[in-house]
């Protein structure tokens, strides 16, 4: 088995805020009738719940976000990923669903800090401030696809595509340069 | 600025965020079609100053298909709906008219 390694593995930037490459994580995408019972069936074996429009959940320590009308993204630890993959689309084997292990077609960031919002406001057109809680942010950061939420207090998290990973810090590690918070 | 909202997961968002896919509402002529009907299809779009139906993807968010209907001369949005209708619904109908009293109507 070759060495697990995340796209930046963990490149961290002090700025106003500290924003950071989060390093390995799990992630796993689920396309399926999100009213279908096996769907809800197969996520309950796994202590966890279908979320609603735009929302993400995090319980026993793994999130699962609503991505859109068809599809989910579950994250958890990164080797339990490919364990948890196998078992949801055995479950899922008799419906009209699709499980994929993308943990390693992903980067994730962590931006912590009391104006960690302001990183983001900077890079995308989204409405960052209105942004409730448990609420996940589909948007691009820039010209990439990104996607965001309140991961805690004064902290968000921010996933993208690994190829853009290198750019995404560029945009970050910028956008929260010392002295340049928007108020 | 124009700023639409996605039927298909109820983000409210600007421009940037979606792709623009043309004139909406179109009829496909294909296979046994006149020359006529199929060079309509491929290329005789409407530009007009004011109430247009188009069909947008939002992009960079939840990747969905849907249909607008906005003036292009004001940017205002009178609805967006879902992709899988064939002709503007008669609410939006009712909306654009109610606002629009000159508009010559759909078609
Ligand atoms: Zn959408």
């Amino acid at each position: 088995m070759s060495e697990a390694v995340s796209a930046l593995s963990g490149q961290t930037h002090e700025g106003f805020v500290t924003v950071s490459e989060a390093g390995l994580v799990g992630m796993i995408s689920i396309r399926s009738d999100l009213e279908a019972k096996g769907l809800a069936k197969a996520l309950k074996a796994e202590r966890l719940p279908v979320p609603g429009p735009r929302r993400i959940e995090t319980a026993n320590g793994r999130s699962i976000a609503w991505m859109s009308p068809d599809e989910l993204l579950l994250i958890c630890a990164h080797d339990e990923a490919p364990a948890l993959t196998d078992r949801l689309a055995k479950a899922l084997a008799g419906d009209h669903a699709l499980v994929v292990n993308v943990s390693d077609a992903r980067a994730m960031f962590t931006i912590r800090g009391d104006k960690a919002d302001q990183v983001v406001m900077k890079l995308s057109p989204a409405d960052i401030a209105t942004l409730p809680e448990g609420e996940i942010r589909r948007s691009r950061t820039a010209q990439v696809a990104a996607a965001f939420w309140r991961s805690g207090e004064s902290e968000i998290s921010l996933i993208s595509f690994r190829s853009v990973a290198g750019y995404v810090m560029g945009l970050l590690e910028v956008s929260a340069r010392e002295g340049s918070d928007l108020f | 600025m124009l700023t639409l909202t996605c039927p298909c997961c109820g983000v409210i968002a600007e421009e940037t965020e979606f792709a623009p896919g043309g004139e909406a509402h179109l009829k496909r002529f294909g296979p046994g079609s006149s020359d006529d009907e199929f060079e309509g299809y491929l290329f005789a779009r409407k530009n007009p100053k004011g109430v247009h139906f188009e069909r947008w993807r939002h992009a960079y968010g939840c990747g969905k298909w849907f249909l607008a209907a906005r003036d292009t001369n004001t940017l205002e949005v009178f609805a967006t709906y879902k992709a899988q209708t064939t002709e503007p619904p008669a609410d939006v109908i009712a909306k654009i008219k109610a606002k629009r009293p000159d508009w010559e109507g759909y078609k």
